[in-house]
């Protein structure tokens, strides 16, 4: 690319899809600064176990993203930091950058210190609140950057073990937020999207009892680092289910919960019916589905995981999940047969979808989205990976590859 | 690199655990030109002293025996073009995994301190590639992905030239009404802005459009590809510096459809069919020129099914409800009927399904169909069904939802076939000949199919996944590709819908530039994207045994006339399979090289076998298990001491006589640890752990011929996330090693 390469471009989110749009500009020779708002990056894909249909595990992608983002001069990563203010300016956008505080500073040296003597404990963010860490800690195993985090308002007043700990000067309990202005070419958005709550399926049985869990939930289950340390449990008396059900479009693709397919859901199931078989090989699974949703090559998923033993794909809309003392009681609309069915299972996964999250976007970028939430781009406001719209892993990186080019395109023109 | 600084971090436990001095009185003892000890290197303080050292020349190079490689990245990132740093891993690979004060654990940190000056001994500087760059980006292609990729090409400011075979430009989508919805409120169609597409890149001053043109050949490399094309004006050459292949893909072949009444009726007939007939004219019943009354779509026609194509062509369900969106719109009249087994319309699709379904006089059904029936008016009987058993929906018009087959040609195979025709009349023998005969008559049909014509050792085209598309391997990365610089999109990449391509052609584009960019600056592209370093090879020494050429994953090297490889350094990814392959050792990176591995081996401790302690090998493979090890680290899991870690590339840079010098050193066991291999393989090289794992099956019988225990040497697949898993695995190795007892060659 020629042109005046003045400004750079503003990423906003690093998850798979902000990560991707900022190492493609950038390896493309374009300065980008890629703004995140948790300590660490990576965002939703890392919290998944495995991805589908490989079945491989998503750091190890990352861990060549990370590797991309430490020999490329040309992209600035701020973690902790939340775009809080925008005006139009020469074509571009002037962008305020708010920081948290940085009570753990670039000092650390990941070591630990810390969080050995920390006496408060929070809710596990990484693990979608399943366990409890310090309130210190390194967010988790693949953390980049390799910085503790501290979430302060946990801190019991006048604690300062921490700070007492740490030999390298890297904690500062009294840090302040601060601000910085950058000036941006053109702005990718890529704020990714939230679980669809599970409490807001109660006739589902979201909310109703611990047995019944999202998809998201069964990611961490199934992930080594995860709260069970990888065991497929049962929350409620943490053992092994003999009768695992999944109930899909738990949401999606229902005007009164969210009206549009998730994309992904249908895969996602399948593959953690395979988590399930491979750690106990006699559950039996059933998945409940309107239509399977399996394209391209991932045609395969679904008959390899229809042709295991033990495994039953049912054409039916689950209507009802129901406590019943240890069991959860569903009721089927099995379509196929026009009968109403029904079946018990041990631990109820319910295939949510993604709710968009378009942050920053929509407000203070002045994009407009559909009656969804999902983000439709405007000239120098590309939008990319799912808070563009539903999409799996792999078109996410591609969305955020075409939106990166657009960005570019954009920041040429106005530069 | 001669006058080594040696820096040394006694922060993180390192100076707990370790006796410091006795590490300085090594670095004397190594010859290092100063040692300098930290109680936190990777403090400014302590990383600008680094930095005036070697900004200074007082140094020449500098080693920092502290923390992982992996970790403070950020605090130790020296520019890799100007100055020589080596990390050693004290932290993670010692004094957080092994107990502290230990005799062991001190010997440890001792040696990787040695291999760690004896590498930095043996690198050097890269001297970045200046060559000249052509900008075009080549388009092979002019339909919907390929213009689009055109277009976003030339504004991202690069001259473009797009080949398109057919006599005009838009491909399978150029003449149909409307497209399928991208923007909110997604319920209807829009119109279809190829033909606008299509006219403002006919008239852009920086893109050159040859129709009815063929790729005749393609030499060089990215950056300087040279562009042969055949066109109706005669031959044409030119320059580019990527290609993007958007060839498209075909409907499958509906003759062998005849259970669907494809061939026994005219009126069934194929969806291409029906968008050629709605552009040239209008709804028409084919066996007398009437409006249809009741038209049904028959979906997965010869898609999702073992006999036909496994795979679902994902774009069957989008382009029946544009068919059944646009026929509503002219004939509110006429009937539809929709008979699918599962309707894949994925994310805001489903809302244009939902408007589809709620047109008057619109069906939609599940349901397999058993047969079609009659001729000028038709029966479709269907089973398994909401409708119950035996239902039968009458049609005077039905449309077969053809899946879609890549316009690929599969560069291996082609290969293959050339190859083995060639052996079949120079072959040394007639059993050889005999054999290369049926190879090239099983490979026939690959014969005629190129597309790029690609001069390329490795074969002429892209190499293909199952099916046919050159899809890449890799979920997170999409675009990747096994030819640099040329990237496949559309529907001949993968199966997908047309809103999909057009987002496809967009992004090809961007890595087309962007390699474009790389080649340059003299930098890798992808997944070592910025390393300036190429392999160099020493000729002289070459006995042109074509394994590197062979060997290679991204096609970099070809072959004179003698099978001497012949590098174009523009599409090497630096993975160093070529140097793994290399029996001769003649090639070598600037900064990795078998010399220098081979040199950080000989600088390993063998203790005596008296002493009773085994000595380990572990090559440990840089994306997957070295991260898995510094995690369990982290998480301060320990492993046997006696191990001695060693990172590489890949497991297929791995050369033989590394394990060789290994076992006639005294060392008494060598263990590989790298990506999955196999079909879901985890190798980002593609090849590098089953190459290993090859080479290392051959060391394992020669072992055997020399009365070594094959088990001294192990080849194990790990994933990045089995971190739980890799101690163990060490340990296992150690206890193995053990009980077979000392290398018999210890002391020789």
């Amino acid at each position: 690319m020629t042109g005046q390469q003045s400004r750079p471009l503003l990423v906003v989110g690093a998850g798979i899809a902000g990560i991707t749009s900022a190492l493609e500009a950038a390896e493309a020779g374009r300065e980008v600064v890629l703004v995140e708002r948790d300590a660490s990056i990576g965002g939703r894909v890392l919290r998944n176990h495995h991805y589908f249909p490989k079945l491989c595990p998503p750091s190890c992608g990352m861990e060549i993203n990370t590797g991309r983002l430490e020999r490329n001069p040309r992209v600035r990563v701020v973690t902790r930091a939340r775009v809080t203010g925008c005006r139009e300016r020469d074509g571009g956008y002037e962008v305020t950058v708010t920081h948290a505080p940085a009570y753990v500073n670039e000092r650390c040296t990941a070591c630990g210190a810390c969080s050995g003597v920390c006496p408060a404990k929070v809710k596990d963010a990484f693990n979608l609140e399943m366990a409890e860490v310090p309130a210190i800690r390194l967010p988790h195993p693949n953390a980049w950057p390799k910085l503790f985090v501290l979430d302060r308002q946990a801190c019991p007043d006048g604690c300062h073990a921490c700070k007492d700990a740490c030999t390298y000067d890297a904690i500062d309990l009294d840090a302040e937020e601060r601000t910085e202005t950058v000036q941006a070419g053109a702005v990718v958005i890529a704020t990714g999207w939230d679980p669809y709550p599970i409490e807001r399926l109660p006739e589902l049985g979201g909310g109703l009892s611990p047995d019944v869990i999202a998809n998201v939930h069964m990611e961490r289950m199934a992930a080594p680092a995860g709260p069970t340390g990888g065991k497929i449990l049962r929350p409620s008396d943490q053992q092994p289910p003999k009768r695992v059900a999944f109930v899909q479009c738990a949401g999606s693709r229902d005007v009164n919960h969210l009206a549009y397919c998730s994309a992904v859901c249908c895969l996602a199931s399948l593959k953690q019916a395979i988590y399930v078989k491979e750690q106990l090989p006699d559950a039996e699974v059933t998945i409940y589905y309107i239509d399977r949703r399996t394209p391209g090559r991932n045609e395969e998923m679904l008959t390899k995981v229809a042709a295991m033993e033990g495994v039953h794909l049912i054409k039916g809309k689950v209507a009802k999940v129901e406590p019943r003392g240890r069991v959860l009681a569903l009721r089927v609309e099995d379509v196929e047969s026009g009968r109403i069915v029904h079946a018990e299972a041990d631990l109820v996964v319910l295939a949510t979808g993604m709710v968009p999250s378009l942050g920053a976007g929509a407000g203070l970028f002045g994009l407009s989205s559909d009656d969804d939430g999902f983000g439709v781009e405007k000239p120098g406001v590309a939008v990319a990976g799912v808070a563009h719209r539903p999409e799996d892993v792999a078109a996410s990186v591609r969305d955020a590859t075409g939106a990166a080019a657009r960005a570019c395109i954009a920041a040429g023109r106005r530069a | 690199m001669e006058r080594l600084g040696v820096f040394l971090c006694t922060g993180c436990g390192i100076g707990d655990a370790l006796k410091a001095e006795g590490l300085t009185a090594l670095a004397d003892e190594l010859g290092a030109a100063s040692c300098q000890t930290s109680p936190c290197l990777c403090a400014p303080e302590a990383v600008a002293d680094i930095r005036a050292a070697l900004e200074s020349g007082t140094i020449g190079g500098a080693l920092l025996a502290a923390c992982s490689a992996r970790a403070k990245t950020e605090a130790f990132a020296f520019d890799p073009a100007r100055h020589v740093v080596g990390r050693v891993s004290l932290r993670e690979q010692v004094v957080w995994s092994h107990p502290a004060g230990d005799e062991d654990t001190q010997t440890l940190a001792e040696d990787l301190l040695r291999m760690g000056y004896a590498r930095l001994s043996k690198i050097g500087l890269a001297k970045p590639l200046a060559e000249t760059i052509e900008r075009t980006v080549l388009v092979v292609g002019g339909g919907l992905a390929g213009l689009t990729a055109a277009r976003t090409a030339a504004d991202l400011g690069h001259p473009v030239v797009v080949v398109e075979k057919a006599a005009a430009l838009g491909g399978s989508l150029a003449a149909v009404e409307g497209l399928v919805p991208d923007r909110p409120p997604y319920d209807s169609l829009h119109d279809n802005h190829l033909p606008r597409l299509v006219a403002e890149l006919s008239s852009h001053a920086e893109v050159r459009i040859f129709a009815s043109s063929t790729v005749k050949a393609i030499t060089g490399q990215p950056g300087q590809f040279h562009v042969e094309l055949a066109t109706p004006a005669g031959e044409v050459t030119l320059a580019a510096g990527a290609i993007v292949q958007a060839t498209g893909s075909r409907p499958y072949d509906a003759s062998k459809l005849g259970h669907l009444g494809y061939g026994s009726s005219p009126n069934v007939i194929t969806a291409p069919e029906l968008d050629a007939m709605l552009a040239g004219g209008g709804l028409k019943r084919p066996s007398d020129g009437a409006v249809p009354q009741r038209v049904v779509f028959i979906q997965c026609a010869g898609s999702r099914d073992p006999e036909h194509l496994p795979y679902c062509s994902a774009d069957c369900c989008s382009a029946t409800l544009r068919q059944v969106a646009t026929i509503h719109r002219a004939h509110p009249d006429v009937e539809t009927a929709v008979v699918y087994r599962d309707m894949r319309t994925p994310g805001q699709l489903e809302r244009f399904y939902l408007a589809v379904q709620e047109q008057p006089g619109s069906l939609f059904t599940r349901g397999e169909v058993a047969g079609v029936s009659g001729n000028g008016h038709l029966q479709v009987a269907l089973r398994d069904t909401l409708l119950g058993e035996g239902t039968v929906l009458d049609a005077d018009l039905v449309v077969l939802a053809v899946g879609l087959v890549p316009n690929s040609a599969d560069g291996e195979a082609i290969r293959i076939h050339t190859d083995a025709v060639k052996r079949s009349q120079t072959g040394e023998s007639e059993i050889q000949r005999e054999e290369a005969r049926k190879v090239a008559a099983q490979y026939a049909v690959y014969q005629g199919t190129e597309i790029l014509n690609l001069d390329y050792r490795q074969g002429p085209d892209l190499p293909t996944l199952r099916y046919g598309f050159p899809d890449s391997h890799f979920i997170c990365f999409p675009y990747e590709t096994r030819r640099t610089g040329i990237y496949a999109a559309g529907t001949v990449h993968a199966p997908m819908d047309a809103g999909q391509a057009e987002e496809d052609g967009a992004g090809a584009a961007m890595k087309a530039v962007q390699c474009i960019v790389a080649a340059a600056r003299g930098e890798a592209v992808h997944p070592r994207a910025g390393d300036i370093g190429i392999p160099d090879f020493f000729l002289q020494r070459c006995t042109q045994c074509k394994r590197c050429t062979e060997e290679c994953p991204f096609g970099t090297l070809n072959e004179d006339a003698k099978g001497t490889p012949q590098l174009n350094a523009l599409r090497c990814r630096r993975c160093g399979i070529c140097m793994g392959a290399c029996p001769e050792r003649i090639i070598s990176f600037p900064d990795y090289s078998v010399d220098a591995v081979a040199s950080m081996i000989k600088a390993m401790s063998v203790p005596e076998e008296s002493e009773e302690k085994p000595r380990i090998l572990a090559l440990l493979c840089e994306n997957d298990a070295l991260p898995a090890l510094d995690i369990a680290a982290g998480q301060r899991m320990s492993w046997n001491p006696w191990v001695r870690v060693i990172p590489i590339r890949c497991l297929g840079s791995t050369n033989i006589v590394w394990i060789a010098d290994s076992l006639s050193r005294g060392i008494d066991g060598v263990i590989l640890i790298g990506c999955k291999s196999g079909d879901d393989y985890q190798c980002h090289y593609v090849r590098g752990s089953q190459l290993a794992q090859t080479r290392l099956g051959n060391v394992q019988e020669t072992l055997q011929r020399l009365a070594l225990e094959p088990e001294r040497i192990r080849v194990v697949e790990l994933a990045h996330d089995e971190s739980a898993r890799i101690p163990k695995i060490l340990d296992e190795f150690a206890a193995t090693i053990e009980k077979i007892g000392p290398n018999p060659m210890k002391g020789f």
